[in-house]
């Protein structure tokens, strides 16, 4: 037994050094995609961060049609510049929902007054502990929900003009 | 002609370190060393002379701006300020690689001119180990990383360093992490020297211990020093990120840690032989390992600045072959090194042993967490590990490890009762208790783990002045006052963690000029946004208006930076240091209506995270300095003997 105890080290040493070698060989793509496309929501219970709009609580997610989650903040300045886009995706007929990454009511109602409100409901998640259960790493995010509640799809960074219609088409092969 | 000479001095110094693993390997058999070891000694010095002059003037082409030179072209300019021209030198793959090789070959020679108490044989083989792992890292700068490659033609002028590296701060941090990380090399050649010759004692590791512990402070510098730079030139507002390159610092502190603690009892009283001569491995190995994970860009990080897979894999080789080459001679020797002394399950030994365990596990926490990503790429997953990984497993230990260095020192050594250690612990656990309580009062159940850290800091700053209690505190010895201060250092710096967690309040906001915004107990005004120019750089300015209640306003100036040379944006922070924190503010982008993105923190206390790693530090060197001066005082007494 301490025979085999005193070799330990290097067999783990040999392990370590069989990975890198692995990690070498095959070079990473360095955008981290969430792990959760694929997979159903995360546990997630928001509370309104605006008086007339409810939450987020995934235990009561609307199913039976698909929906954007939109991750957002009113301090984040390329979320400004997307605002347009949503109120796009929200005319043509797309459900958002969102998420508000560590901000304030006073101030996402400012945000909504200037930029336009594209939003049905909107979760406070103030700690970022719904950003990291998502696996988002910034803002903004946009998550494609099809009609069971899976979450489909991941758009990292702010969707631009040509985006529109690919996200369209997403949320149309989800249903 | 210079870079000539730079390259000359570099294949001399390469030179002198294989006559140096040759000589020594020789005087460590011969029948005789004592003949032999001072030709050893002097061919050390002669090595780090060569290494040291070839690294001088890859400083003087930098600041002589001399851009016939690749690696100056490439990474200075001109027209840079003085100090980032000779960080410069340093600031780029090939430069730091020589200085890491540099500080091998320096330490060699320190080991050579000072080390006197450890016998011919050993001293001989540790100087051959030494050369052994500069003559690999030699190899690697010649042949993938020369450092005075010529570029023809010339250009007009360089490409200047990465803004993010242009501060007094990173100008010093990398270098201090480098004598600590290559200072643990002597102990990993002490180790590989008593393996061989199977010389394992308390004269081994007494004569080891002055290295671990000057590494160690070095390390203790670099980490704090470099928690401090990316907390305020990052602008994220945080202190400690578990990126990589943090960990890959962490993980050789965390070994050598536990190697200073185990090396005491072996200096001691003989025990845990084959126990510190793993640590002193695994100490090195994981600077090996750092610089690796740094220079191959293997693993997604702020820090890799290197991303070039021939030299990953070379690094990628030397580290398989110093670092299994080790292992598996301990594996074939331990077994001869007969045990030590042994000692009762409530003693001073056992606490420490109860230490060197909680912080290797620690250390296999994060060297998993670092590695993750890429076992889960090994089996077709991208993922990356982050900071939640860690705080759910790491912390939890280390409060473990608290309670223990709380007790550890109040323990006698061999044999103790635990009933004697209770009634010595009364008064911390009655000071944790009532803090915890206290704390849990105003927080609530934010977060209950860093009431209790916070609790265990002030248990831990009352056990760790405890030892002084009834000692005549000027007969009492400088490493006993150097322990004291090295635990109430890192009391101090878990006060400040804590406090951060708790009390911090954030204000995230995009805000017109004139606009107010409140964060903590302070009101901030943007007076406005102004451009300034600086001498590499322009900037967008903004002047905040900070006034706490009633008090005198002041003004702080975070600035969004322009660098031309590169040309790259930096967000420069402001932060005003009061007695009791610091409120931090951070300039972001702008949007078409003149809204400019303000972050803004209030963190009360912050400050003590580093206070308390400068204290650890000095912890260490008042050790350091009690241990150099004894042995001075012995060495003499010996002298006299004969």
């Amino acid at each position: 037994m301490k025979k085999l105890l005193i070799w330990l080290p290097l067999a783990l040493f040999l392990l370590v050094f069989a990975l890198v070698v692995n990690g070498m060989i095959e070079p990473s793509d360095r955008l981290v995609r969430s792990a959760m496309v694929g997979k159903p929501l995360p546990d997630l219970r928001l509370s309104p961060i605006l008086a007339d709009k409810p939450g987020i609580d995934t235990s009561d997610w609307p199913k039976g049609k698909p929906r954007l989650l939109n991750v957002f903040a009113s301090w984040c300045i390329p979320c400004v510049a997307e605002a347009p886009q949503l109120l796009k995706l929200r005319k043509a007929g797309a459900e958002i929902d969102a998420i508000a990454v560590r901000d304030s009511t006073p101030d996402v109602q400012a945000f909504l007054a200037r930029n336009g409100d594209p939003y049905s409901r909107i979760g406070d998640d103030h700690a970022m502990r719904a950003q990291l259960a998502l696996g988002s790493s910034g803002v903004p995010e946009t998550f494609v929900i099809d009609s069971r509640g899976v979450i489909v799809d991941q758009h990292i960074g702010d969707v631009r003009a040509e985006d529109v219609p690919k996200l369209l088409a997403a949320l149309e092969k989800a249903k | 002609m210079i870079a000539e000479a730079g390259l000359a001095a570099l294949w001399l110094a390469t030179a002198f370190a294989i006559a140096q693993l040759m000589l020594g390997a020789a005087a460590a058999r011969a029948v005789d060393p004592v003949v032999l070891l001072p030709g050893v000694r002097r061919i050390a010095l002669v090595q780090a002379l060569f290494a040291l002059l070839a690294f001088l003037i890859l400083i003087w082409l930098f600041v002589t701006s001399d851009m016939s030179v690749l690696l100056v072209a490439e990474n200075s300019h001109s027209q840079k300020p003085m100090l980032y021209k000779v960080a410069g030198a340093w600031g780029n793959h090939e430069g730091s690689m020589l200085l890491w090789v540099t500080v091998l070959a320096v330490a060699g020679a320190g080991v050579a001119l000072f080390e006197r108490r450890l016998v011919a044989e050993t001293l001989s083989a540790t100087l051959a180990a030494q050369a052994a792992i500069a003559i690999g890292f030699y190899a690697f700068l010649a042949f993938a990383s020369n450092p005075f490659a010529r570029l023809n033609p010339a250009p007009a002028d360089g490409q200047g360093l990465n803004p993010l590296l242009q501060d007094p701060g990173l100008a010093f941090h990398p270098p201090t992490l480098y004598l600590g990380y290559v200072g643990l090399s002597v102990a990993f050649s002490f180790a590989v020297a008593a393996l061989l010759m199977r010389d394992v004692g308390p004269a081994f590791a007494k004569a080891m211990r002055p290295w671990v512990l000057a590494a160690w402070i070095f390390l203790t510098i670099g980490i704090t020093a470099g928690s401090y730079w990316a907390y305020y030139e990052l602008g994220w507002g945080g202190w400690w990120f578990w990126d990589p390159v943090e960990n890959a610092s962490l993980m050789p502190w965390l070994a050598a840690t536990a190697l200073l603690h185990s090396v005491n009892v072996l200096a001691t009283r003989d025990g845990l032989r084959a126990w510190t001569l793993m640590l002193a491995v695994v100490a090195f190995s994981m600077s090996m390992v750092g610089t690796f994970l740094v220079r191959s860009g293997i693993l997604v990080s702020v820090h890799a600045f290197a991303v070039d897979p021939t030299r990953g894999s070379f690094l990628l080789a030397l580290l398989g072959l110093y670092i299994g080459g080790a292992l598996a001679l301990f594996g074939a020797r331990v077994g001869t090194v007969t045990q030590g002394a042994t000692f009762q399950l409530v003693s001073r030994e056992a606490a420490l042993v109860l230490n060197n365990l909680l912080l290797s596990v620690i250390l296999g926490v994060v060297l998993i967490g670092t590695l993750y990503p890429l076992v889960a790429q090994a089996m077709g997953v991208q993922l990356s590990i982050g900071a939640p990984f860690f705080e759910k497993t790491a912390v939890p230990i280390a409060l473990f490890l608290v309670a223990g260095t709380a007790a550890g020192p109040l323990l006698r050594w061999r044999k103790d009762s635990a009933q004697a250690l209770l009634s010595r612990l009364t008064i911390p656990v009655a000071i944790t208790g009532v803090t915890f309580a206290l704390f849990f009062a105003m927080t609530g159940f934010a977060s209950p783990i860093a009431v209790l850290v916070l609790a265990l800091a002030f248990g831990l700053a009352a056990a760790s002045i405890a030892p002084l209690w009834k000692r005549k505190l000027r007969r009492t010895p400088l490493p006993i006052y150097g322990m004291v201060v090295a635990h109430l250092g890192i009391a101090v710096s878990l006060a400040g963690m804590a406090a951060d967690t708790l009390f911090k309040q954030e204000r995230l906001a995009a805000v017109a000029i004139g606009d107010n915004l409140a964060v903590g107990p302070f009101k901030v005004t943007l007076a406005e946004v102004r451009p300034t120019v600086g001498p590499n750089w322009s900037a967008m300015e903004a002047r905040l208006q900070v006034q706490r209640g009633a008090g005198a306003p002041f003004e702080l100036l975070p600035q969004q930076r322009f660098f031309a040379n590169p040309p790259t944006n930096t967000s420069e922070t402001a932060i005003a240091t009061l007695w009791d924190g610091q409120v931090y503010t951070v300039l972001g982008a702008s949007d078409a209506s003149g809204r400019w993105q303000l972050r803004l923190w209030w963190k009360p206390f912050v400050t003590l995270i580093w206070a308390g790693g400068g204290l650890i530090a000095l912890g260490g060197m008042l050790s350091l300095l009690g241990r150099v001066l004894r042995g001075r005082r012995d060495a003499r007494a010996q002298e006299e003997w004969a």
